[in-house]
């Protein structure tokens, strides 16, 4: 594929709002995880919350698409002036030139499932107040943004579970490609809601303490939210140094089963390789890889033997998710941020949460930041349903 | 600026119609149209443990997907999928709900992995085998249009025939009030790069300001408003009239997706 800048970049996560804390989180090894006290939640497992998501306002202009879901798009598109590069992309190519392509899972659900609790004892009916299409659907987070940031090219929501994120970066890329549009919005917004943390607890998958990725004790996930935003736009002819692309995209399915990774992880290898592809890019060329790594034992051990056919055993890698915990469908654009960052600064973060790294998953797992140039990445993000998806990073100049 | 490709075949299921030829005999008023709830087949391909795990729409995208890539003449397996829908399974989210609302949620794990909106996708992909990419979007009362685009889309950068599945079932109560469709309807089209003599149509997207095409026949105008996917069938009309021939889909305010049939 051809090249596309990230000309504007930000994430808000548990480890706090904008890149410059997110950097300071990372620099500092900090675990943004905490046990959980959402709602009336009486699970045993840590939660990663984004700050001042409930205090977030929206305007009465928009209030219809009142929910912590869109509270949270809203609070991370403010930081990083990400909005205000947007108002300046969409003056430079048009707003019909102009796509939005966003992941999330979950979206608004938070609000059906709170409103099943005012059902009218009579009729069974919902509250008066609740509005399906502004918050549980899942394309809530994209009828708010495309209003918001005043958008008017292809707007899409992708709500493949945990590769959303990063799978809106295929699809800004492909229409980039066929020429529909010059830029594109891209990203990811998930918060937390009662499905997921008791989805999750149902599978036995949540882990009592924070997550432990990669760790011979790993035992399970911890549910947070984020919201993450990329601006893609194409690489002019002067890109600054420290400028930053998406180079190469890789997708595939496992058809192997709806909530378990394939054994060997053969889809996850399939995605890998197709990214890599696309970005002409030799395994070697890849300085480090951000893992998918949940904490979950199969699939750390699933990606594990697909990243080792891959990349064999040498190249760095460690799982940001024992710092900002999985953040589902915004882990996609999440992670493909913190890669930049990772980029930018000569930083490969070392994975929070492990103490014991699982020695017979034969990945160079690195558990302590490591400073040194990084001229690419390779971030991994994989979901129920067996849908995988891997995004190669690079610099630009 | 617009992008083109070929359509090579069509699959329907929905109230009345099981299938493209009932379609395009009703769409070209050569039989008149009945209503009857959907009739969906029996998920094909799954092992049987994963049959009696999915709900309406899983089955809808299979039968109307699986019709499509016969169609095509082509191996379901080989095929990158885009799925569309505007609210997935109704059904099983309402369940979910009702547990969540209870003091001490037990919820069923299937249920919770069924809940995904790329449930159809993932089944898809265990009751074909394909481990090609697959999409699984969203875009409210657009998604036909916004899967059309997507999967048209990813023909001509990736010069690969390309399987789009849309698909939409009604909620139970109390949700159906706050979200009515009507009955389950889903569609599916292979759509190729090159054309050749088994080709349905040549297929041109671009922006519209136009309002939507509607279908002068009220009980098939029905259809279209009232599930989002059957947005598709003054698309699907002008196909089976085998004319060229232009009409507009619902896509997002203030742009309509133009549809430049040839």
């Amino acid at each position: 594929m051809r090249p596309l800048l990230f000309s504007r970049f930000t994430a808000s996560s548990c480890l706090g709002l904008g890149t410059e804390a997110t950097l300071r989180a990372l620099r500092e090894q900090t675990c943004g995880l905490a046990p959980c006290r959402f709602d009336r939640v009486e699970i045993e497992t840590f939660t990663g919350e984004v700050p001042g998501v409930e205090a977030e306002h929206i305007p009465p202009s928009l209030s219809e698409l009142d929910c912590r879901n869109n509270r949270l798009a809203m609070l991370a598109v403010r930081q990083d002036e990400f909005a205000d590069a947007v108002a300046a992309c969409i003056g430079r190519w048009g707003s019909l030139r102009v796509g939005l392509f966003l992941g999330t899972s979950t979206a608004g659900i938070l609000q059906t499932e709170l409103a099943y609790r005012r059902r009218d004892p009579v009729s069974g009916a919902l509250p008066a107040d609740f509005n399906y299409a502004g918050t549980q659907n899942s394309f809530s987070v994209g009828a708010l943004l495309r209003r918001h940031l005043g958008i008017e090219g292809p707007t899409v929501v992708v709500c493949s579970a945990c590769s959303s994120s990063a799978k809106v970066f295929g699809s800004a890329r492909r229409m980039i490609a066929a020429g529909l549009i010059d830029a594109a919005v891209v990203g990811g917004v998930d918060s937390l809601c009662l499905t997921t943390l008791y989805g999750f607890h149902s599978l036995q998958l949540t882990s009592p303490g924070p997550c432990k990725p990669f760790d011979v004790a790993r035992n399970g996930i911890s549910v947070s939210e984020a919201a993450a935003f990329v601006l893609l736009e194409p690489i002019p002819t002067s890109a600054d140094a420290d400028a930053i692309a998406l180079l190469g995209v890789g997708e595939s399915s496992d058809a192997y089963h709806m909530s378990s990774p394939h054994p060997q992880g053969r889809g996850a290898r399939d995605a890998m390789l197709g990214a890599l592809r696309d970005a002409n890019v030799r395994p070697e060329e890849i300085d480090y890889i951000n893992l998918h790594g949940t904490g979950t034992p199969s699939n750390d051990s699933a990606e594990s033997h697909a990243v080792t056919s891959v990349f064999g055993t040498a190249t760095p890698a460690s799982s940001t998710k024992g710092a900002t915990g999985h953040a589902l469908g915004a882990a996609g654009a999440l992670e493909a941020v913190l890669c930049t960052l990772a980029l930018q600064h000569g930083l490969m973060p070392g994975g929070v949460g492990t103490t014991q790294v699982d020695s017979a998953l034969g990945v160079h797992y690195l558990r302590s930041n490591r400073s040194a140039p990084v001229a690419r990445v390779l971030t991994n993000s994989f979901g129920f349903g067996g849908t995988n998806c891997s995004l190669v990073l690079g610099r630009a100049g | 600026m617009s992008v083109h490709g070929y359509l090579r075949s069509i699959g329907v299921v929905g109230p009345g119609i099981d299938d493209w030829s009932q379609a395009r005999s009703v769409l070209t008023a050569q039989s008149p149209y009945r209503f009857r709830p959907t009739s969906l087949p029996a998920p094909e391909g799954l092992p049987p443990a994963e049959r009696r795990r999915v709900g309406r729409v899983v089955k809808l995208a299979l039968a109307a997907g699986l019709q499509a890539a016969k169609g095509a003449g082509l191996d379901p397996a080989t095929l990158p999928a885009v799925f569309s829908s505007s609210g997935g399974d109704g059904q099983n989210c309402h369940e979910l709900c009702e547990v969540l609302a209870t003091p001490d949620p037990h919820l069923s794990p299937t249920r919770f992995h069924n809940s995904v909106h790329n449930a159809a996708a993932g089944y898809w992909s265990i009751a074909t085998g394909a481990r090609t990419p697959s999409n699984a979007l969203c875009a409210f009362d657009a998604s036909f249009a916004a899967g059309l685009l997507e999967a048209l889309t990813q023909v001509v950068v990736d010069q690969v025939p390309v399987l789009l599945v849309a698909y939409d079932a009604p909620y139970p109560p109390p949700l159906d009030a706050k979200r009515p469709i009507a009955e389950a309807f889903g569609v599916a089209m292979v759509l190729a790069p090159r054309g050749d003599s088994s080709s349905l149509a040549q297929l041109t997207l671009s922006f519209a300001d136009a309002a939507p095409s509607g279908l002068g026949d009220s009980d098939l105008e029905h259809l279209r408003t009232s599930i989002p996917a059957a947005r598709c069938l003054p698309l699907l009309r002008q196909i089976a009239l085998g004319a060229p021939g232009e009409v507009v889909l619902e896509y997002l305010a203030p742009h309509h997706l133009g549809v430049s049939v040839a």
